[in-house]
């Protein structure tokens, strides 16, 4: 499993790397994103500060839906998606590689927007550590609960507007923990380190539940489109 | 398309309901703090709960039975979106009723609390549900398709659940099935009692409801199959016709039912 897990991985990001495509068009509708939310929010320095844990975690899940689609969008060419069906491999690998090489992405996405966020929100980072664990759990949470609704919708002609509606309400509660508990790291409100705690808890429940949903769930799914 | 037992369903439910609304606009007394809003409870929690724990518990249990390759059948698929669509109807009541309701009491139509906050995620989170059943697909590829997405959306639940709840509670505590107050409920006579009459009644309008939805949903299945087949015959007519000219190569026929 882990094995197949690592080649579908390995394939993902190699093809991402090749067509530069999270480069040239994913990260830069990021940072398009964090600008666009100073023009909404007024340049007013101090506001944007007070909320940019919560806009940072809206940008990576806005992110996040690109990347999934780009992933499944990958297999869409070429009858792609019966030659990975075919091949063999096992469906709760193939789910771990594709999910991995979201996630692989998504966390290169979150330190560089993280750096945006730090230069263009005026905001302090206290805690890097405790952010990369928050940006860890959540990413996983993401990576695997997207991957499992990119599958439902991959081939679907409606994907590109389906998904969004199957992805981010599921979601929620990520953006929830994960805005919450990096508040007490940007310390731009009352939140503490120690009230920050249970956030990461759930953030780690909730990846560790969409994980396994994933790897038992994704073997049947591949198998129908 | 109506059985003795679905009408006395039926029957009992409207009977129920005429009862309910009875009790709840004239026999029951207003409330000391929330004068007559408070009558519309006697809608607005049977609503709730027809629509999060019946609607939503059939459509995950139906999801379940089939999954299991034991009990895999298209009447447990039928069940399943039949129960999420009444569901959806009812929790888009229950926040439409709540906001009423909230507007007079707490002033505001809407506010961020962990209740409201998370029905609202679960409404959306059946409607992307409902979304993938419309989605055009073979019986049994829709049906399996749907039943996973059903089983994601009520993983998540819990979490919704727990995470809003830590943001933010201003709702009241649950009245009648509190733990610590159980056997000591915090609402009394004619109100509780017209309180249990209303989710009695609703529970019976969420029956006949059902039963009429999957019969519907049956009966569109078997529409489908028939229109399908009745296009393959035209088809054919039309090739049979113009085969000898057109070189006998048959049109697709022109019928959406496979996406991939």
């Amino acid at each position: 499993m882990f094995r197949d897990a690592v080649l579908v991985a390995g394939k993902d990001l190699r093809i991402e790397a090749r067509s530069r495509v999270a480069t040239n068009q994913v990260l830069p509708f990021a940072f398009l994103v964090l600008i666009l939310f100073a023009f909404a929010l007024d340049a007013d320095r101090g506001q944007l500060a007070t909320v940019a844990a919560g806009l940072f975690w809206v940008t990576v899940l806005f992110s996040g839906l690109l990347a999934v689609q780009r992933s499944f969008a990958l297999e869409a060419g070429d009858d792609a998606r019966d030659a990975l069906r075919l091949s063999g491999l096992d469906g709760a690998g193939i789910f771990l590689g594709k999910a991995g090489a979201v996630a692989a992405q998504l966390l290169v996405l979150e330190v560089l927007l993280a750096a945006g966020v730090v230069v263009l929100y005026d905001v302090d980072l206290r805690g890097t550590a405790f952010l990369a664990l928050i940006c860890v759990l959540a990413t996983a949470g993401i990576a695997a609960a997207g991957t499992v609704y990119g599958a439902v919708a991959a081939g679907l002609r409606v994907r590109e507007t389906l998904l969004p509606l199957l992805f981010l309400p599921v979601l929620a509660p990520v953006l929830l923990a994960a805005a919450r508990a990096s508040e007490a790291v940007l310390g731009t409100t009352s939140t503490t380190m120690a009230d920050a705690w249970p956030w990461v808890r759930l953030l780690g429940v909730f990846s560790t539940i969409y994980v396994a949903f994933g790897v038992v769930a994704f073997g049947p799914l591949l198998e129908e489109a | 398309m109506s059985t003795i037992g679905s009408r006395a369903l039926g029957w009992s439910a409207a009977v129920g309901l005429a009862l309910t609304a009875w009790m709840a606009l004239v026999a029951s007394p207003a409330d000391v703090l929330q004068g007559d809003a408070v009558r519309l409870m006697y809608v607005h929690v049977p609503t709730a709960w027809l629509a999060m724990y019946l609607s939503f518990g059939v459509t995950t249990l139906a999801s379940v039975l089939y999954l299991w390759k034991r009990t895999r059948r298209q009447f447990w698929d039928l069940v399943a979106g039949s129960s999420a669509e009444i569901g959806v109807v009812f929790i888009g009541l229950t926040l439409i009723t709540g906001s009423i309701w909230g507007r007079p009491t707490w002033g505001v139509w809407w506010t961020w609390d962990a209740r409201l906050t998370s029905t609202a995620v679960l409404f959306v989170l059946y409607l992307g549900y409902l979304a993938i059943r419309r989605v055009p697909a073979e019986p049994h590829v829709r049906a399996r398709r749907s039943a996973i997405v059903a089983l994601a959306a009520f993983v998540d639940v819990p979490i919704v659940h727990m995470a809003v709840d830590w943001w933010r509670t201003l709702h009241q505590e649950a009245s009648v099935l509190d733990q610590r107050r159980l056997g000591d409920p915090q609402i009394t006579g004619v109100m509780l009692f017209t309180l249990l009459l209303a989710v009695l009644a609703f529970t019976l309008l969420y029956f006949w409801l059902l039963v009429h939805r999957y019969r519907l949903a049956r009966v569109e299945e078997e529409a489908e199959a028939a229109r399908l087949e009745q296009a393959l015959a035209e088809r054919r007519a039309e090739g049979a016709d113009t085969a000898p000219a057109a070189g006998g190569a048959a049109p697709e026929p022109d019928v959406e039912m496979t996406t991939s």
